[in-house]
């Protein structure tokens, strides 16, 4: 065996190391910076109407979920992977509260001109269109679901990509996120450990 | 004798062939590496003025603006922390959208302003260019640190 | 049930494949002749296996069984059949299973076309090709399973993606799959060599037709590519260095090397380590393709979502199958031996040099794509390296290339002397005085003066291609020679002539064309290059998964009618998605473009025009070198060249 034979084999095998290095650097750069830290508050309205008429019926904020392992779900109806989610939100709706944050609904959606909208406008067409995209698929899988009309507190979970889906432990800590469609499997493997050893802590 | 020389030959023409390979290819990535920047990238100076960078981010909702000659817009690209003016003169790609994240290059100009030549859009609908969630993540982290330290 | 059969079939497939790997590779180290013959049969199982894998899920697509999750997310009850055929191979899963569904049939192939090649090597390329398909089974059953069921199933699914759903990706991605996988073959020839240690003229002639034919695939699979992109993203350009792309490209490069390096041992018998070392490469750069595409590694506009678990197993087994083979490499490859001797001026020497500068090329693409990768790893910043850097690479890189691809086949074998170069100076001349006469033509053409130094420079080799192939050709049939050259040589001349006219077509493309962003209003009128553009009227329209709407422009020149274009703004009602379908006047000398962009409050609308001179010289081009590539293969001396042995 000769030298000069060998430096393929090296150059590939300084390849295959940046390569190593490039796949595991994407994946250190996914998780949320948000991971064990409380989850940011905000006050929203919520989907039901007229309830909050009365005073905030109809709104959500997160601090009334405190105690319960739950899931904030980001989605919106012209988000076209969140309809292949939806069924599997329904099943682990079974497990676990999910709360869904609907990501501007209206002005998300590049197929309408949302500028002449006031906002109240703005925000019965969000009910209308969210509520009836529920109902067209399937039923809610939400305990409660919060429009994010302007998209604010998308920023603040830093969400770059509609669906995404924060698992929050009973201290209203952010404890796993999944970016993209949650899929059956990404939920048998990723999630429901997480969620049995969160509803095993103790608060 | 003669083939070793033949063969020294060869090799040596090789080698001073492989060596201009070398340059050219260094030469051509010195002139020609495009940075991504984010928005606050931008603001912090780090674009050389005149030189063609990328600039990710989200395209703030509400700021596209059309001048009068319908084909020159205007859009303000965010990351959250930092915001910059894109003017750009052409026609937007079809998944262009205020919200969205968007990938632009071109030039900063004296004025602040930011020239685009050229608006990315990837081919999938609900992910963001990289370049634009990694804009969003980095302001995200930066903001995050300051806050809570 | 049907789905649930197609499951066990991939499994059984990957079974049998085991069997196909370790059987006949076990039985050539040992001689034992009863392992050895299980190679066909159970090469022929694993074939049929993946076929009915395949048509289970062909299946599932054409009923739109949404209980499936690959079909759920990628057809729609709208989409039309023949959408929801290709769309089997529309997403990352059905994709392995097409490049799967290739490695069977490009091993059916060898298994019937090798029955003349000695047993323990026809065995071993066999056993080899069937390695390489049980990796690729157990990645796809491990983490890219198609045939995964969706409970409860979707009531509707997701429309395959709309860029998808054009003629041009219903054979781009075959086409691309039997090129790179054709690359498989030469692969495991040169692997059944180092382990047999036999590497003379006989396996290089083995070797060349599938060789030759693999690089035919890719390369129309690489031109469709490139055409789909031309008129299905909607501003005209033909070629974009995207990392994609560049998977595609790496491979022909190397490929392109591997044929001339095959001609030169099967003549000389010489570079024979050299031949083995490329076609290993050719085919590690087919798999980082499929690494870099599948991985989401390297960013690019023909988005994946990135998915690190399947990243992760495609490189092991990239290392695995890469690493091992060049290993082999190291250890076998001072036992080949070297060729014939020859001079410096020689047909060897232009060959070897155009092996060197095409995997040069090779290297600088690579070292392009994967640069922003190294920088991000080491955390020095984010960067993109664009089309200048490919550009300000590949022209000077390529220019000695071409030059010597007319040299080489007016040398001689072994060597000549100095003065046999005063045979080039009338060519040489004549190329320059036309190549200069080109200039002249663009910069009158274009109305500018010098019209830079790269239009020079294509048109200038562009001249001497095509004199070298009239030279070339008056040598070979002038008396008093009788015998016309046999199908290979004209197949050789063929796809030389076809890189001059492809570099006239991408020279003049490039100085020549000009496109103008209009605001028109309907039934208004605009000049450009020459042309009178009318915009008529814009009006609805509704396919089966999408609503459009359509122009009518009016094209005419000097009052004369030209051609009437229908540019399509389409809205993809499932998947929500808008797409610019544009309308290209076709010609011989130029192609008008014509794509709509949005509409302006007011009623205005945006037109979006390109004049494309020569583009269609690309396209006529790259169909001469496949049409050479087939004439090669169908050359009546290979086959005869196996049957003897």
């Amino acid at each position: 065996m000769k030298i000069r034979h060998l430096v393929p084999l090296l150059l590939f095998l300084a390849l295959a190391v940046l390569l190593a290095f490039g796949l595991s650097h994407e994946r250190s750069a996914l998780p949320s910076p948000l991971i064990d830290r409380p989850l940011p508050d905000f006050r929203l309205a919520g989907v039901e109407a007229g309830k909050d008429k009365g005073g905030g019926g109809g709104e959500f904020v997160p601090a009334q979920m405190r105690g319960e392992v739950w899931l904030l779900n980001v989605w919106a109806s012209w988000c076209v992977s969140c309809r292949a989610e939806h069924s599997v939100l329904i099943g682990l709706g079974r497990q676990l509260p999910v709360v869904g944050l609907n990501y501007k609904e209206v002005r998300g959606d590049g197929n309408l001109d949302a500028r002449g909208l006031t906002p109240e406008m703005e925000l019965s067409l969000a009910r209308q269109r969210a509520s009836a995209w529920l109902a067209a698929h399937g039923g809610s899988p939400f305990r409660a679901t919060a429009l994010d009309l302007d998209g604010r507190v998308g920023i603040d979970l830093g969400v770059y990509g509609v669906p995404e889906s924060f698992l929050i432990d009973r201290a209203g800590r952010v404890r796993y996120k999944h970016t993209g469609p949650l899929t059956a499997q990404a939920v048998q493997q990723e999630l429901l450990p997480r969620i049995e050893a969160l509803q095993h802590e103790q608060k | 004798m003669r083939a070793r020389q033949k063969r020294l030959l060869l090799v040596a023409i090789g080698m001073v062939l492989l060596l201009g390979a070398v340059a050219l290819v260094l030469s051509a990535f010195r002139e020609n590496l495009v940075f991504a920047l984010t928005p606050s990238d931008v603001r912090a100076g780090k674009a050389p003025q005149g030189r063609t960078v990328r600039l990710g981010g989200q395209v703030v909702p509400g700021t596209l603006a059309r001048e009068a000659d319908g084909l020159t817009v205007r859009f303000v690209v965010t990351d959250t922390a930092e915001n910059v003016d894109v003017h750009y003169r052409g026609v937007l790609p079809d998944l262009f959208r205020e919200g969205r994240g968007a990938v632009v290059q071109g030039a900063l100009q004296a004025d602040g302003r930011f020239v685009a030549t050229e608006v990315l859009a990837k081919h999938d609908e609900n992910y963001m260019p990289p370049e634009a969630a990694h804009a969003l993540e980095a302001a995200h982290r930066a903001a995050t640190t300051a806050v809570r330290p | 049930m049907i789905v649930e059969f197609g499951h066990f079939a991939l499994v059984l497939a990957a079974v049998m494949a085991l069997v196909q790997a370790v059987a006949p590779l076990v039985g050539a180290a040992r001689a034992s002749y009863g392992l050895m013959v299980l190679a066909r049969p159970a090469a022929l199982a694993q074939f049929g296996c993946v076929v009915i894998a395949w048509g289970c899920l062909t299946d599932a697509f054409v009923r739109a069984d949404f209980s499936v999750r690959l079909v759920a997310n990628s057809a729609h009850s709208t989409t039309p059949l023949i959408y929801r055929i290709t769309g089997v191979w529309g997403s990352h899963e059905g994709a392995l299973l097409l490049w799967v569904l290739s490695l069977a049939a490009w091993t059916l192939a060898v298994c019937l076309g090798s029955r003349r090649l000695p047993l323990v090597f026809a065995a071993r390329v066999i056993g080899v090709l069937g390695a390489v398909s049980t990796g690729f089974l157990v990645f796809m059953l491990a983490t890219s399973n198609p045939f995964v069921r969706l409970l409860p199933a979707a009531g509707e699914g997701r429309d395959l993606n709309p860029l998808l759903q054009d003629p041009g990706m219903i054979i781009h991605p075959p086409l691309l799959y039997m090129g790179y996988v054709g690359f498989a073959v030469a692969f495991a020839f040169a692997i059944a060599a180092l382990l047999g240690g036999r590497l003379d003229a006989a396996w290089a002639r083995w070797a060349r037709p599938w060789t030759t034919l693999a690089w035919v695939f890719l390369t129309a699979g690489i031109v469709l590519g490139s055409g789909w992109s031309y008129y299905e993203l909607g501003w005209g350009g033909w070629w974009f260095w995207d990392p994609v792309e560049n998977a595609s490209f790496m491979p022909w490069l190397v490929g392109t090397a591997l044929i001339h390096s095959l001609a030169v041992t099967e003549k000389r018998g010489a570079f024979r380590g050299w031949t083995v070392l490329l076609a290993i490469g050719a085919f590690s750069l087919s798999l980082l393709g499929t690494f870099l595409v599948r991985s989401g590694v390297v960013s690019s506009v023909h988005a994946f979502a990135a998915d690190p678990a399947r990243g992760s197993f495609i490189l092991v087994l990239l290392v695995l199958v890469i690493g091992a083979s060049l290993l082999l490499y190291a250890w076998r490859a001072p036992r080949l031996g070297g060729g014939g001797h020859f001079g410096l001026l020689s047909r060897e020497t232009t060959l070897l040099g155009n092996n060197v500068l095409l995997l040069v090329v090779a290297a600088s693409v690579l070292l392009g794509t994967l640069y922003p990768l190294a920088l991000d790893a080491l955390d020095l910043g984010k960067i993109s390296v664009g089309p200048p850097y490919f550009e300000a690479v590949f022209v000077p890189l390529m220019a000695p290339v071409v030059v010597l691809m007319v040299v080489g086949p007016l040398l001689r074998w072994k060597g000549e002397a100095v003065r046999a170069l005063r045979r080039f100076v009338p060519g040489a001349v004549m190329a320059l005085v036309l190549g200069a006469l080109g200039v002249l033509g663009v910069s009158r053409a274009a109305a500018v003066g010098w019209p830079g130094w790269r239009t020079a420079l294509g048109l200038g080799l562009a001249a001497w291609v095509a004199v070298g192939c009239v030279q070339l050709l008056w040598e070979r049939i002038k008396p008093p020679r009788v015998s016309l050259p046999p199908a290979a040589w004209w197949g050789m001349w063929l796809a030389h002539f076809g890189v001059g006219l492809f570099i006239v077509g991408a020279t003049l493309v490039g100085s020549l064309q000009s496109s103008l962003d209009l605001r028109m209003r309907p039934g208004e009128s605009a000049d450009f290059a020459g042309y009178a553009v009318r915009l008529v009227q814009v009006d609805e329209r509704s396919g089966p998964n999408y609503d459009a709407l359509a122009a009518t422009l009016d094209i005419s020149r000097a009052g004369r009618p030209v051609a009437v274009l229908h540019p399509e703004k389409r809205f993809y009602r499932t998947i929500g998605m808008p797409m610019t379908e544009a309308a290209i006047d076709v010609g011989l000398f130029r192609d008008l473009y014509a794509a709509l962009g949005e509409q302006l409050p007011g009623g205005d609308w945006i037109v979006s025009l390109h004049d494309k001179p020569f583009i269609s010289w690309i396209w006529a081009g790259c169909a001469m070198m496949i049409l050479g590539g087939l004439l090669a293969v169908v050359d009546r001396r290979y086959r005869r060249g196996g049957r003897r042995r």
